[in-house]
This record gives structure tokens, C-alpha cells and sequence, in this order.
């Protein structure tokens, strides 16, 4: 069903404020909350995907070589995927 | 063919609903109401009706059942009597919400305290600003018809709004009354299968209760009340089409004997039926009184509400509720509020009657009828002792 | 810089490669408001992973309603309902009705799906939990999953019967005449034990696939399924927010929180614990809200976590000979 992105009259409001675009909370960018940003270094990983299972924004995403690297419009800088890298390949670096 | 039967009105309700095909009944007992989810879940029990009936642990678990129910495009259906009305309260307000059309019976029961299991409207007072459509019964005939139409009221896709029809509890609910009950193929004619709006499904995902922040509230909560207004519109074209089918007429004030009356009183409910012998006797004895009957509480008739007290030199308007340090009764005060703005509107008078099963007799509304004119207050509580 | 390197016995007992096996689509979606690094908010990613699309949610209010439905936006691509605080449970009941009835009746296509309802901890072991033994005892076709982060979070961090002992908190703050949280922690799993449903689980996001086959498990279960995730909540524990899945995995190796599952009253651990236990503390240190506690006070947590902890080994030991 079709929705106006961001309703203005009452008229645009859906009946019973129902949402119809799932996972359109992606337009709201959350990455401006970051104080620190995660940053990769390939060489050291093993490609285990451990930072990718335990992030709670779903934003690191792997690439086509299999290595792994955090969507910034999300990150929030929680420093998790740092943290339980054990090879130690993602050092968390203050957003300059 | 309808076929006029001599029944419980609980039970006639209860096959009415059956009729309708709920999907999904979930209820919990409490007096007067019983003997509706009693008979309905009989009903499912012998395989008359098709249906998943869920024996909640409480009637707050009913409304929320109802809700999500109603959520997958389901026909839900609950009943209920005040305090199961009160426990369900935090739902009500969100089911309506979110736009989910569920239909309740309410066996009309005055709330605690003292507890009381006896009739009176308070219940169902606490929720009218909660965004539900609301019809009144005054007899048997009509809990059963108001049963049927009210599915297909709520569903109409200009609706999509929960409804509740009130029955006095005890005075409708335990009375045994003729009545006509339409058959399947008739309720099938009447009312379609429901047509979602949206349904909780993978193949369409929609996300139903989402939070409402200050900057959108308003405008929800004027849509809201928006749809409760043009809800008028349907209630009045289904009314026509059931009157054109079943041949019974319905209206949102039903006038009995108006013409040409000084003194006329308006009722909800059961009471409307004794209200009734008293005009008949008065107006034989040459005293000019009428009755007014209000069928449709919410959305309030505004429009009707004026027409219907033209020329009229003195509006009883009777409360079964008490709105406690407020203005009297609730219906008085809707009606003020309807008339205020009229160059010409009777004089309204406003009587508490009928609370916690007090009897109202035909004598009892016979004299309210002759000390018109003469009460004190915006409000009385009529025949109160001391 | 807040990577260390560990060695990999503390990963998991699962194969560490796994997580590249995962299924990549995700149900939860980034542009949740979650705070850093909550607990929560990944415990729930997990889980709609293990679940997959023919899903519907029922979620009661708390954090994770709040964070992920601000109108116009959702985080969920699943179909999912949001009612009220206490009654999650019914209105994934009336969920569950109505699609069977819908299914049974062809208005619906023929294709089961999976009824799951959420809630926080607040939500299921106190004003919910009516609600939730309703649901459970009248045995609907559902999974009920509860995001325990031991306090009512949404709300400003107010304990509830799930805050642990000596926890301070908002509404059990701890003062010169006060420890903080005086009781302990109910055990709601052993309450939903108590239904005789066919499956209880407790999990942990901090073992990922540990939790996400028992959201399978449970999912396959056609009747009533209960699985009480530990969610850890950095704000409200006063903890580093990387540090989240590491809390998870101290509540497990000091015996705090033990991962078992209990399949038709057969209690079995699935995730093993040193022997013997880390001690509390180590799980302790690393939180704000505990900050307060004296060591006697540990130490009677101490003795209260080994009480607990060998009565659920006894029932692991014990528990199959209760069966035919
Ligand atoms: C009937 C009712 N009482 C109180 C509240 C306020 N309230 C909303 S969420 C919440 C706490 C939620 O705690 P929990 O279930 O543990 O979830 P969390 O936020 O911690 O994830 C409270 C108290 C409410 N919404 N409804
Ligand atoms: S956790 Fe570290 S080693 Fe594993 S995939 Fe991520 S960056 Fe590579
Ligand atoms: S810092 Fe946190 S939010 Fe950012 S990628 Fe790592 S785990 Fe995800
Ligand atoms: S308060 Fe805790 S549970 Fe709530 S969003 Fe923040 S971290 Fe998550
Ligand atoms: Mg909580």
C-alpha cells in the first residue's frame, strides 16, 4: 500500500498509523550518534564473521573478497565488533 | 426465513453472533453478560459454528486476543459487563486506534463500589471517549438486529472501527422475549465476509501499533475522531439496507409520540420500553408527553439530537450514571452541549433513575413526566431516599 | 583502542566459522534507536534470523517497541502487532487463533505460520505475567520469547521481580540503609517449566548459535514454547557498551545465568560451564549497578548462584529418569 514518507496532514496519517514499509526505519541514519568508528584491518583477519553476527545495528556487512566492514550511515560505535574480534583486526578510532 | 422464537435474550444475542461467523470469540465470564460467550461456546461445541473460541484468563487478555485477532483480518467478537469492562479499559482505546474493527456485547452492569451485579449504564460511560462506535438496545428485536449489523458496520472499509452494543443487563439479557431471528442464508445475504484493511501476514507485512510521537499525535487523534464522524454515514446506509431486507426500521432517535407533546423524555435502553406504557397512559388522560429513544451513542447525533427536541418546551433526559462531581449524567450533558448553541431549545432537565438495578416503574415515569418544570438543580436523583 | 586479543576457547564452544553461515537477510532492521551496543536490540536480530519471513511478532511495550516503531518508521519487515504492556501473550494468542482459523477456513493461503511473541522482562515476569500463563497453559501454536535486561529499561531503569539481588536501580537504589534490589531473582523459566509445555530454553545473544537453534527448536514446536533470553543493557547496567557480549558470557561461566533447555520436562545444558565456576565477581566488577556491594554481600551471591546452579544440575542429572 502506498505511504507518503513523512505524513503532514491528518489526512496523510495511514488509518491506525499502520506501516506498510518494512525496515524503512534504514531512511533514519544513526551513525551521527558515533563517537567512535570502527576501523578494519584486512590483513589480520580470518574472515569469521564474528563481528558481523554480534552487531545489534545489523550494519556489518561482508564483502564480495569475504572480508567484513561496517556500514558508517548505521554504526553507532558501540566498539562490540572490536571487542570480539579476537585476532584483534578492528581497532575503534574517535570520530575526528 | 427469519423464525420468531420464544428465547433468553442472552441466548438470541449469542446466536445472532453465531450467524455472523466470528472468527475468533474470546471471553471471560462475568454477570450479566454470561450467558452469551456461555451459548456461543455451546454453539461451537456442537459444530454450528466454526470458530476459535479462546478461554482467556481475563477480559484484558480478551480485548488484547480480540486485537490480534481483528490484527490477521479475523472476525473477532467479546462480551462483557462492568468491571470485565473496566479491566478491559487500558485495550479499548487501542483497539480503536489501530483501527481494528472487533465486536463487543456489553449486559449493561453498574461498576463498584458497592459491588453491585444489577443494571445501570455506568460501565460502558467510562468508555466513550475511547473511539468505539455504540449502540443501545431497548428490546430483544433490537440486541438481535444491532448484533448483525454492527459486524458489518465496523468492517465497512469507511469504518474499520470496534463497536459495542449495550444491553441492560438482567432487564434484556435474562429476559425471555419473542423474537425474530434471521436465518443463515439471510445473514450471509446481509453481511459479506470481511475485507481487511490490512492483515497480519508475511505475504504483506505491516507493522500495526507503532509509537506516535508529538509530532504526529494530533493529527492521528484528529483522523481518529474523523473517522468516528463519517462513521455516521455508514451506520445510517446500513441501517437502511437491513430495514429494506428484515424490514425493521432503524434510526438514531426514535421518537415515540413527539407530535405535538410539551414535555418529552429521552431514554437509552430498556427503559425506553416502560417509558413507553407511561406515554400511552399520560397521553389518554390528555397530558401531551413524548418519548425519544436513543438508539446510537457514539458517534453522538448531533444533527438528529436538535431536530428531534423542535418545539419541545421541556427535555427529561434520563441517566442510568452518575458522573460522579460532574454535571449529572452523561447523556444530559451531551445533549446540553448538542442544544447549547440553539436559539430555541427546551428547558432540559436531567434524572437519575434506574441505578444498580433500582426499579423504574410505569408510575415512576409518570411522575417525572407531571413535575417537569419543577426540578431542582441541573441534576436529581430521582426517588432517592432522604 | 579497545581490542585485546583472546584466546579462542572464550569465543564459543561453537564452530567459530559459523556466523558466515547465517542466513544474511535481516528481519530487524538498521535505524533502530536502541542505545549502543544494547543487548536487546541484537538478541532480537538473532532471533528473526532463526525465525525467517513466515513470521508474525507480537510485541508487548518497552525498549524494544519503542526503538524500533517510531511513526512513520519500522525496523521490522515482519508482520508484527504492538498492543499494550501486560498483554503481549494474549494478543499473540489472538494472533495465533486468528491465522489458524484463517488458514483452516481458505480466507488464508495453506502455509503455516509461526506465531512468536516478545517482550521485555517487566513485560512477561511481572505485569505480563498473567497474560503469559494464559497463553501457555490453554497451549496456543506459540513461541514466547523474553528479552530479560533485569529492569524495566524503557521506563528509566526501575527493577523489576527479574533484577537481580544487589543491583541498584532507580526504584531500588542502593544508600547508606540500602543494598539496592533486596530479592532475588524469580525464575521464570522454572515457572514456565511448571505449564508442562513441551519447551523451555534459556539463551544468550552472546552465544549466538546456541540461540538461535533453540528459536529453531521452538519454531518447529507446533504448541507452546518459551525461551528466556539474557539481553545484557549497558545503560541500565552501568556497563561498556562494548562489553556487552562479554557480560553474556560471564553471567554463563560464573553459573549466574546457565544456558539449558528443557524438552518435555528433560533438563539438558547446551552450553557448557567451567568446572569449576568463575567467580561472581567476575561478572560483577564489570557492572555500575553492582558497584556498591561489599565483598560479604558477594559472597552471599556467591552462595545463593552455587545453591541455584547445583539444583539445575541435579535436574539435568536427574531429569530423564523422570520420564516413561
Ligand atoms: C499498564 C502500563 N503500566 C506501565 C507502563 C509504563 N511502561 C512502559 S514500558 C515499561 C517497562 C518495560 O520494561 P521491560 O518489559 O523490562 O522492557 P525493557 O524496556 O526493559 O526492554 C513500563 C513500566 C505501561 N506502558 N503500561
Ligand atoms: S571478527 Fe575480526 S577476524 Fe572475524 S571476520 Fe570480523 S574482522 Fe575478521
Ligand atoms: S561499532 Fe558497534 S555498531 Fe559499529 S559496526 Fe561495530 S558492532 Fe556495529
Ligand atoms: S535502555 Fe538498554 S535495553 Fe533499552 S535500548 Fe538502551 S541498551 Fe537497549
Ligand atoms: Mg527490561
Amino acid at each position: 500500500m502506498a505511504q507518503k514518507k513523512w505524513p503532514e496532514t491528518w489526512q496523510e496519517v495511514t488509518p491506525g498509523c499502520m506501516i506498510f514499509e518494512g525496515g524503512n526505519s534504514r531512511e533514519y541514519h544513526t551513525g551521527s550518534w558515533r563517537a567512535q568508528r570502527p576501523v578494519w584491518d584486512n590483513a589480520k583477519c580470518i574472515k569469521c564473521g564474528i563481528c558481523y553476527i554480534f552487531c545489534p545495528e545489523a550494519c556489518v556487512k561482508e564483502d564480495a573478497q569475504g572480508y567484513f566492514a561496517a556500514d558508517l550511515d548505521y554504526c553507532k560505535g558501540c566498539g562490540i565488533c572490536a571487542h570480539e574480534c579476537w585476532p584483534g583486526a578492528i581497532t575503534m578510532v574517535e570520530e575526528g | 426465513m427469519s423464525k420468531r422464537i420464544g428465547m433468553e435474550i442472552a441466548l438470541a444475542t449469542a446466536e445472532a453472533v453465531a450467524l455472523c461467523r466470528p472468527d475468533v470469540i474470546a471471553a471471560y465470564p462475568i454477570t450479566p453478560n454470561t450467558h452469551i460467550p456461555e451459548h456461543l461456546s455451546d454453539i461451537v461445541a456442537e459444530g454450528r459454528l466454526d470458530a476459535e473460541f479462546i478461554c482467556v484468563e481475563s477480559e484484558h487478555s480478551a480485548m488484547s486476543a480480540c486485537a490480534g485477532a481483528s490484527g490477521t483480518g479475523a472476525r473477532a467478537f467479546t462480551a462483557t459487563s462492568s468491571q470485565g469492562l473496566l479491566y478491559m479499559y487500558e485495550v479499548l482505546g487501542i483497539v480503536s486506534s489501530m483501527r481494528l474493527p472487533v465486536v463487543m456485547a456489553i449486559g449493561n452492569r453498574a461498576i463498584s463500589g458497592p459491588i453491585n451485579i444489577w443494571n445501570d449504564h455506568s460501565d460502558i460511560m467510562t468508555m466513550r471517549d475511547l473511539g468505539w462506535l455504540s449502540l443501545f438496545a431497548a428490546n430483544g428485536q433490537e440486541a438481535v438486529d444491532m448484533m448483525i449489523q454492527s459486524f458489518k458496520i465496523a468492517e465497512d472499509a469507511a469504518v474499520q472501527l470496534p463497536i459495542n452494543v449495550n444491553l441492560d443487563g438482567f432487564q434484556l439479557t435474562h429476559m425471555v422475549e419473542a423474537l425474530f431471528l434471521p436465518d443463515e442464508k439471510e445473514v450471509d445475504r446481509f453481511l459479506p465476509r470481511r475485507k481487511p484493511y490490512a492483515a497480519l501476514h508475511p505475504d504483506h507485512p505491516v507493522t500495526m501499533g507503532a509509537l506516535g510521537m508529538p509530532d504526529i499525535f494530533t493529527e492521528a487523534t484528529k483522523a481518529r475522531d474523523q473517522a468516528l464522524v463519517d462513521s455516521r454515514t455508514v451506520i445510517l446506509k446500513v441501517w437502511k439496507e437491513w430495514e429494506k431486507q428484515f424490514g425493521r426500521r432503524y434510526e438514531p432517535i426514535e421518537a415515540y409520540k413527539t407530535k405535538g407533546a410539551d414535555v418529552v423524555m429521552l431514554t437509552m435502553g430498556s427503559m425506553g420500553e416502560t417509558a413507553e406504557i407511561a406515554v400511552d397512559e399520560l397521553r389518554r388522560d390528555g397530558v401531551p408527553v413524548g418519548l425519544l429513544k436513543l438508539k446510537l451513542w457514539r458517534p453522538f447525533p448531533f444533527e438528529e439530537m436538535k431536530k428531534a427536541v423542535r418545539g419541545v418546551k421541556t427535555l427529561i433526559v434520563t441517566d442510568r450514571c452518575c458522573s460522579l462531581g460532574g454535571p449529572g449524567g452523561p447523556l444530559a450533558a451531551e445533549v446540553r452541549s448538542a442544544l447549547y448553541a440553539e436559539a430555541a431549545r427546551p428547558a432540559i432537565e436531567n434524572a437519575l433513575i434506574g441505578l444498580g438495578g433500582r426499579d423504574v416503574t410505569v408510575d415512576d415515569f409518570k411522575q417525572m413526566f407531571r413535575q417537569a418544570g419543577k426540578s431542582k438543580g441541573i441534576y436529581e436523583f430521582y426517588g432517592v431516599r432522604g | 583502542m579497545m581490542s585485546t586479543a583472546k584466546p579462542i576457547s572464550i569465543v564459543e564452544n561453537f564452530e567459530i566459522y559459523a556466523p558466515k553461515l547465517v542466513d544474511k537477510e535481516e528481519f530487524f532492521c538498521s535505524g533502530h534507536r536502541a542505545c549502543q551496543g544494547c543487548g536487546e536490540a541484537l538478541a532480537i536480530r538473532l532471533m528473526c534470523k532463526a525465525l525467517g519471513k513466515d513470521t508474525v511478532i507480537a510485541n508487548a511495550t518497552g525498549c524494544m517497541e519503542v526503538i524500533a516503531t517510531p511513526y512513520p518508521a519500522t525496523a521490522w519487515t515482519l508482520p508484527w502487532i504492538h498492543v499494550a504492556f501486560p498483554c503481549a501473550a494474549a494478543v499473540g494468542a489472538g494472533v495465533e487463533a486468528g491465522l489458524k482459523v484463517l488458514r483452516r477456513k481458505g480466507v488464508n493461503p495453506d502455509r503455516y505460520i509461526k506465531t512468536v511473541t516478545i517482550g521485555g522482562d517487566g513485560g512477561t515476569v511481572d505485569i505480563g505475567l498473567q497474560a503469559l500463563s494464559g497463553a501457555m497453559e490453554r497451549g496456543h501454536d506459540m513461541l514466547y520469547v523474553c528479552f530479560d535486561n533485569e529492569a524495566y529499561m524503557n521506563t528509566g531503569i526501575q527493577r523489576s521481580s527479574a533484577t537481580p539481588f544487589g543491583a541498584s536501580t532507580t526504584t531500588a537504589p542502593a544508600g547508606k540503609a540500602s543494598i539496592g534490589n533486596k530479592t532475588w531473582k524469580k525464575n521464570v523459566p522454572e515457572i514456565m517449566v511448571a505449564h508442562n509445555i513441551p519447551y523451555v530454553a534459556t539463551a544468550s545473544p552472546s552465544y549466538p548459535i546456541d540461540f538461535m537453534n533453540k528459536v529453531k527448536k521452538a519454531r518447529a514446536i507446533q504448541g507452546p514454547t518459551y525461551i528466556h533470553c539474557l539481553s545484557v543493557c549497558p545503560t541500565g547496567w552501568r556497563a561498556k557498551s562494548e562489553e556487552c557480549i562479554k557480560l553474556g558470557r560471564l553471567a554463563v561461566e560464573t553459573g549466574v545465568f546457565p544456558l539449558y533447555e528443557v524438552e518435555n520436562g528433560v533438563y539438558r545444558l547446551t552450553v557448557e560451564t567451567p568446572d569449576p565456576l568463575r567467580p561472581v565477581t567476575d561478572y560483577i566488577k564489570a557492572q555500575g549497578r553492582f558497584r556498591h556491594l561489599t565483598p560479604d554481600e558477594i559472597r552471599t551471591i556467591q552462595r545463593r548462584v552455587n545453591l541455584e546452579y547445583r539444583k539445575l544440575m541435579n535436574k539435568v542429572e536427574h531429569s530423564l529418569s523422570w520420564t516413561e
